[in-house]
């Protein structure tokens, strides 16, 4: 009995001696450099400069791999995402960004898509109205039944149809 | 008044449509046009102006470290560079297009390239020069105006020097 008390308390301690090892190993592996989430979080937010309309993250070519181990090594270095994408604005330029920087022309890109869309709204909303009044005019006309407009008495009139009233009224 | 907003609006859009489509149809700057003017800061951190190249010419050559076709030509220009380097009036420059530094320093020294080098930052010279894709050299003569334009690798160190020797003395 004492001996296989024994014999569980050495297995005992060879595992937590194991896993005490185990733990120091497994940091050292996260903390060695960024994980491929991470490069490709700030690549997916840059475009390739030589293939155009692709994304970093998604481009196979020998080029955009040299970007994202750019990315990698800016990263293990400290710099915030905002600091490698002024970088790569530097080097390659403004199209490297997914979005474009709000200066300038660039506004444009932003403005024009805006204005077509309400543009479109107001056209849109205008000949609805329009066909819904042509739509009631044919059918007034084709009944023969347009409705005319009422006149308007004239103050003169008023009174006189006041007094024509009171008369009848006392008679 | 909202139908002058609405066709002048449509109007500005079409104008940018068609500025855009004829920039992008231009193609590279052509024979005979004047050589747009750049500084090149090279790796080594040294300038390079071209307009104090007038009276020289200058082989203006676009590449990359991970452009393939680049390659067979970097060590012709190279020679291409010391066979005129005597003279002093022949000016070689590397313009490295949307690179890497490593990659680009290694291309230089796996092809023993040792005339100027730089990248081109924000990619301004390569528009200048509405450049396509890499590689591409363009030979600016004496008075900087563009002499000829490769489109492509040079085939030899002759395909070289044949394009710039009629423009010396």
């Amino acid at each position: 009995m004492v001996t296989e008390i024994k014999k569980t308390s050495w297995v005992a301690a060879l595992s937590i001696l194991l896993v005490v090892c185990l733990i120091p190993a497994a940091v050292y592996a996260q903390g060695s450099g960024p994980s491929d989430d991470e490069v490709n979080a700030v690549a997916k937010q840059l475009y390739c400069p030589v293939c155009e309309n692709i994304p970093l993250d998604a481009c196979g070519t020998t080029a955009c791999e040299q970007w994202r181990g750019v990315i990698r090594d800016r990263l293990a270095e400290g710099w915030s995402e905002d600091q490698i994408k002024e970088y790569f604005v530097a080097q390659y330029g403004d199209r490297v960004l997914a979005e474009p920087p709000r200066e300038g022309f660039n506004w444009v890109v932003y403005i024009v898509p805006m204005v077509i869309f309400v543009g479109g709204g107001v056209l849109f909303i205008t000949g609805i109205k329009r066909w819904r009044d042509s739509g009631q005019d044919r059918t007034l006309r084709r009944g023969g039944k347009k409705v005319p407009e009422p006149d308007k008495l004239s103050d003169d009139d008023i009174k006189r149809v006041e007094e024509e009233l009171l008369k009848r009224s006392k008679g | 008044m909202k139908k002058i907003l609405l066709w002048g609006g449509l109007g500005l859009l079409l104008l940018f449509l068609t500025i855009g489509l004829i920039r992008s149809q231009k193609g590279q700057v052509s024979v005979g046009e004047i050589a747009p003017d750049f500084e090149l800061i090279s790796f080594a951190g040294e300038s390079y102006q071209l307009s104090e190249y007038r009276g020289s010419v200058v082989v203006l050559n676009f590449w990359a470290s991970w452009c393939d076709t680049c390659k067979p030509e970097a060590k012709d220009l190279e020679a291409a560079y010391q066979y005129y380097r005597s003279r002093g009036d022949v000016i070689f420059l590397g313009v490295d297009y949307v690179d890497t530094e490593p990659e680009a320093l290694g291309y230089l020294e796996e092809f023993g390239v040792t005339y100027p080098n730089g990248p081109d930052l924000r990619t301004e010279i390569s528009q200048a020069y509405r450049v396509g894709g890499v590689p591409e050299t363009f030979i600016i003569d004496q008075d900087g105006l563009i002499a000829h334009v490769q489109i492509g690798p040079f085939r030899s160190l002759e395909d070289i020097l044949l394009r710039i020797d009629p423009l010396l003395d």
